[in-house]
């Protein structure tokens, strides 16, 4: 009951005190909506932010080794937990801002059909994937490949990104036909990319939450915990939804 | 121990650098040649364009030439035409990157071994009745000796150091295009900090031992010198 107050509190000092500047790192498929949502922190708050994308698994160990992050915005839950069980982040400061959405995208229209059936075509000479050990969207789409039984048909054919970005580029250049992606990357409002798309029912696989988190650097910063809760406002939580995440 | 992947990405490793260098020799020779031989206004231009795979970032040569190969590059296109389908996600696709990348690596060695052979030299040669193929294999050649061992030393250490061209077009297949810089890159991200060690310290004797044998072989022999 104390939280609610704290955060009136840390806001009403955000707005008399001089605009802040925070340090973010964004896991690289939540990177355009949070530049819509940043604009909009902004021009509310005044604070700046200086924003990083990148593999989240990358992120973990800059800031286990000292990097000046004060806020995660993670592909996954483990590794704000993992953050937090190592003490490096703040303890009550994580929950769950997106339902991260599965896709499969060719940049060639009319590939895709409506049940994702063109996985097992032979005409699909390579399936780009985010590496399944270090980004949950890589690992979400092996569930997919298994629960349709062509984990052995696929294999020679998978081809992996370091992360999701490099994975749409992959598909977006054509050098692969198909590929797992995110759906905020493919279903941006106003700019659709080209091509056709599966969205992969949820049941497939396993739940992405996207989980953010207050980091041991940010601890001092007000702008840093006014970004936390910014996040969870209407307007921002508006812009996530319109990027095709879940809430 | 290294597993066999990890075998397989150091074999891998070798073909990779080996391939690479044996066709940056047969392709940078002439080239080199041309640089220290010509008076050609063109010259500097030429010589920035060798040049620039030092001063590009890995990840924008990587970038282009996933586009330039791809299916609506045009190498892409030809490399289709011919029937041998598309060069990224293949062996055949790194060894063309690694052309590139490790292009001045073995071109301004050779460029600066052959400007020191002095044109008297040749010119002597020439009285002697010397045509200029003979020209070029018996003298040229053997003069610059110490330049082709730096440069094949060179194009091949770079090439297993390449990364980010190779991450950005290799998209990292067991036995394909995982080398060992991505594989240790992977290892790395997925916090296995142990084999990561293993690697990173096998990469680094492998620099210093091949660097170190380098300089031995290339030391100046004055006794060799004229008397």
């Amino acid at each position: 009951m104390r939280r609610p107050l704290l955060f009136a509190l840390a806001f009403a000092f955000a707005a008399f005190a001089r605009a802040g500047e925070v340090q973010v790192a964004v896991a690289a498929n939540f990177a355009a909506p949070f530049t819509k949502i940043g604009e909009q922190f902004t021009a509310a708050t005044g604070h700046v932010l200086k924003v990083s994308s990148g593999a989240t698994g990358k992120f973990y160990s800059q800031i286990v080794n000292g990097a000046p992050f004060e806020v995660l915005l993670s592909a996954d839950d483990e590794t704000p937990r993992k953050l937090l069980a190592g003490g490096h982040g703040i303890a009550g400061t994580a929950f769950t801002y997106a339902l991260g959405r599965l896709a499969l995208w060719s940049a060639q229209p009319g590939l895709v059909d409506a049940q994702g059936a063109v996985l097992g075509s032979d005409k699909v000479k390579h399936v780009a994937i985010a590496n399944p050990k270090v980004a949950p969207y890589g690992a979400a789409a092996m569930e997919v490949i298994r629960a349709r039984g062509l984990a052995d048909a696929l294999a020679p054919k998978l081809v992996t990104g370091e992360s999701i970005a490099q994975t749409f580029q992959f598909v977006a250049t054509g050098n692969a036909e198909l590929g797992f992606v995110a759906l905020s990357q493919v279903a941006a409002p106003g700019r659709p990319a080209s091509g056709s798309y599966w969205l992969v029912p949820p049941n497939l696989y396993g739940e992405i939450r996207q989980d953010a988190v207050l980091l041991k650097a940010g601890e001092r910063n007000p702008a840093a915990r006014a970004l936390l809760e910014f996040l969870r406002s209407e307007p921002a939580k508006a812009v996530i939804r319109e990027f095709g995440y879940g809430l | 121990m290294m597993s066999p992947a990890e075998w397989s990405a150091v074999r891998l490793t070798a073909e990779l650098a080996a391939v690479t260098t044996m066709l940056l020799l047969v392709v940078g020779t002439p080239m080199a040649w041309w640089l220290a031989r010509t008076h050609s206004r063109s010259k500097p231009f030429w010589a920035a364009l060798v040049a620039m795979p030092l001063v590009l970032p890995p990840t924008v040569i990587g970038f282009y030439l996933l586009l330039l190969m791809g299916p609506h590059g045009p190498v892409g296109q030809f490399t289709q035409w011919l029937g041998i389908g598309r060069l990224p996600f293949t062996f055949a696709g790194l060894v063309v990157a690694s052309v590139v990348y490790s292009l001045p690596f073995v071109v301004q060695p050779l460029q600066q071994a052959f400007e020191a052979i002095p044109e008297r030299t040749l010119e002597a040669a020439a009285t002697l009745r010397a045509g200029p193929w003979d020209r070029f294999f018996t003298v040229a050649l053997p003069l610059a000796r110490p330049g082709f061992v730096t440069a094949s030393v060179l194009g091949f250490a770079h090439t297993v150091g390449e990364f980010g061209v190779v991450l950005m077009i290799g998209g990292n297949i067991p036995g394909e295009t995982r080398v060992l810089s991505v594989a240790l890159y992977d290892h790395v991200e997925a916090l296995e900090f142990e084999q990561a060690h293993r690697l990173a310290a096998g990469m680094v004797v492998f620099a210093l031992v091949v660097l170190v044998t380098l300089y031995v072989v290339n030391r100046p022999r004055r006794e060799e010198g004229p008397a």
